[in-house]
């Protein structure tokens, strides 16, 4: 007599093989990956790190409070990619993914590992940033010793954060819309986010300091330059208040999570 | 043991925005070991079948069990028992032809070793041996669906779902897949198909429910559906005759005792007229039939007795071709 079938334990193991599954998939096209998430972020450090600064226009610490904002966005970007991207033609007409739908777990685990998946992808673009940032701005490259571990934690939060997106949008977005919808997004979320200047300095412009408190890449690029800028002159960078960046970001993680869910159940079961 | 695989109870699937019910009022029931078809012209309803069935479909009303697991209650415990072939390929195009197959069982829990072999013995058995670390793009449609089929096979399941199983196939991967469906029938599996093709149905299926917009308009075996057929058996003739004495043969193979209704049957590819002489036996009416025709002064061509075909079924129950 076989053992009696446990479904926690099989649905655990339906879970690692296809997180393992798209471990060998992404493996194979790491080089790829690599270059997708990394060539627009090589090219801004370059202009605005190194290229704005070393011509007058740009302040010469406008090197360090920049790469944050593109360690961010860098991860956001990936992870959202990372899961959008498959998601939209798997439910639209490719259904690779039917497999693992009849895989014996519950359905939502399939968009749970989509997300954790995705998040693992955008941690990793994040973390390529840095020996570029070091290579391209030499100097110009600075984190802070004593908040590596909020800096690790930003970076995975702000990887979440993508994924989360990623999930919600890949549920919504039909593939005929694909082009447009990046358009409409991405574009307003890149310039929004507070990518390429702190939040603080935006005091002058009072509407649209509160306008980019919408957006979450605003709080994971101040939340990445609280563990990254140095000290000035004996003071701490002003940045975003840690307790409402985490706030910000978990919120947005529960929320869009959440929404992914329903409408990946109502894609897949209807 | 549980000798019901599959026990469908009113099943009624209502789209929101569709005025007319997909699945409309549906009960059947499929025995352990049996290839049961589901027959009918596209929109009928089969997928939407399917799709409650695989519990990819919540159903608006009634129930379904699979091994007796009811699929709404229960689908995790109903996945581990049904594998299923689309209609369109779903293949994870990512992976390679084996990769596929193996990753299908590791998803189902088949340990590393137990699955590995059994895909190198499935992939062998299919005639895949040989491209196993393909990637899908450069599969024709035969290889897909086998590849198909062998990846349902991977978790060993106890009913098997093939939905239009050999649509768009060349006739010789066709012939391939019939019989591989047999073979696996044999060891045992339990199988429902949906298809629109007559032949399939015949050949394969030990019971057919036609369907039509939603119902099961008969639910038998191939051989009781063909009794529907006014006199059961036909006569099919032909005659070389000109034009006008045509509608004379008519009238005299009707005067034939025990002749239930004759058709004028008109087929592109033959030359000489044919009539179809519906009897409860036709074979008695071979020796009148020649009669008929050489008293009408035309000259016999040929004389064969048919069984009533499922296409034919169709057409008496709906009134319309399945195409």
């Amino acid at each position: 007599m076989p053992p009696p079938y446990n479904r926690t334990a099989g649905a655990i193991k339906a879970f690692i093989a296809i997180f393992h599954r798209d471990l060998v998939v992404t493996g194979r096209e790491f080089i790829p990956f690599l270059l997708q998430a990394l060539m627009q972020p090589l090219f801004f450090l370059f202009i605005f790190g190194k290229v704005l600064p070393g011509i007058g226009l740009a302040a010469p610490n406008f090197a360090s409070l920049m790469l944050p904002g593109i360690v961010a966005l860098t991860g956001m970007i990936a992870a959202m990619q990372g899961v959008t991207l498959p998601l939209v033609l798997d439910l639209g007409y490719a259904r690779e993914i039917d497999d693992r739908l009849l895989s014996p777990l519950p359905v939502w685990w399939v968009a749970l590992e989509k997300v954790l998946f995705g998040t693992l992808r955008g941690a990793i673009a994040s973390s390529v940033i840095f020996p570029l940032g070091w290579w391209i701005l030499g100097p110009g490259f600075a984190v802070r010793p004593d908040r590596i571990p909020v800096l690790i934690g930003m970076v995975i939060l702000t990887a979440l954060v993508g994924s989360t997106i990623g999930l919600l949008m890949g549920t919504v977005i039909k593939p005929d819309q694909i082009s447009l919808m990046f358009t409409l997004i991405f574009t307003p979320l890149l310039f929004t986010g507070c990518t390429y200047y702190p939040w603080g300095a935006l005091k002058n412009i009072a509407w649209f300091q509160i306008l980019v408190l919408f957006n979450p890449l605003t709080y994971a690029a101040e939340g990445l330059r609280y563990s990254m800028v140095p000290p000035m002159g004996g003071h701490d960078f002003p940045t975003l208040a840690l307790p409402w960046i985490l706030l910000a970001l978990g919120s947005s993680v529960t929320f869009m999570f959440i929404m992914g869910i329903r409408t990946f159940r109502k894609r897949v079961v209807t | 043991m549980e000798t019901t695989a599959i026990a469908v109870n009113n099943l009624v699937k209502r789209y929101p925005k569709s005025k007319s019910a997909a699945v409309d009022g549906v009960s059947f029931s499929v025995s352990r070991g049996e290839i049961f078809g589901l027959l009918g012209p596209n929109g009928a309803g089969k997928t939407t079948n399917i799709g409650v069935l695989t519990t990819a479909i919540v159903p608006t009303e009634g129930s379904a069990t699979i091994m007796g697991i009811d699929v709404a209650a229960d689908p995790i415990e109903v996945k581990r028992r049904i594998a299923v072939v689309p209609q369109q390929s779903n293949l994870d195009r990512s992976l390679k032809c084996r990769e596929i197959l193996t990753f299908h069982a590791a998803y189902h829990g088949v340990p590393r070793k137990q699955r590995e072999a059994l895909a190198d013995k499935l992939l062998d058995e299919l005639g895949l041996g040989d491209r196993k670390n393909e990637k899908m793009k450069a599969y024709s449609g035969g290889m897909v669906q086998r590849v198909m089929i062998a990846r349902a096979l991977m978790h060993e399941p106890d009913v098997l779902f093939l939905d239009e199983p050999t649509n768009n196939l060349d006739p010789q991967s066709r012939l391939f897949l019939w019989e591989r469906i047999q073979e696996l029938n044999a060891k045992g599996l339990t199988i429902l198909l949906t298809t629109h093709d007559m032949d399939e149905a015949d050949q394969l299926c030990h019971r057919i429910a036609v369907m039509d917009h939603g119902k099961i308009l008969v639910n038998d075996t191939p051989t009781e559906l063909k009794k529907m057929i006014p006199g059961g058996t036909a006569l099919e003739v032909r005659a070389s005759a000109s034009d006008d004495l045509c509608n004379t043969i008519t009238a005299a193979l009707n005067a034939m005792p025990g002749a239930t209704k004759v058709d004028r049957v008109t087929a592109a590819n033959e030359d000489f007229p044919t009539w179809r002489v519906y009897a409860e036996a036709a074979n008695t009416l071979i020796g009148p039939a020649a009669q008929a025709v050489l008293n009408s002064g035309a000259e016999v061509r040929d004389l064969s007795v048919k069984q009533p075909s499922l296409e034919e079924v169709f057409i008496f129950l709906t009134g319309r071709h399945l195409r």
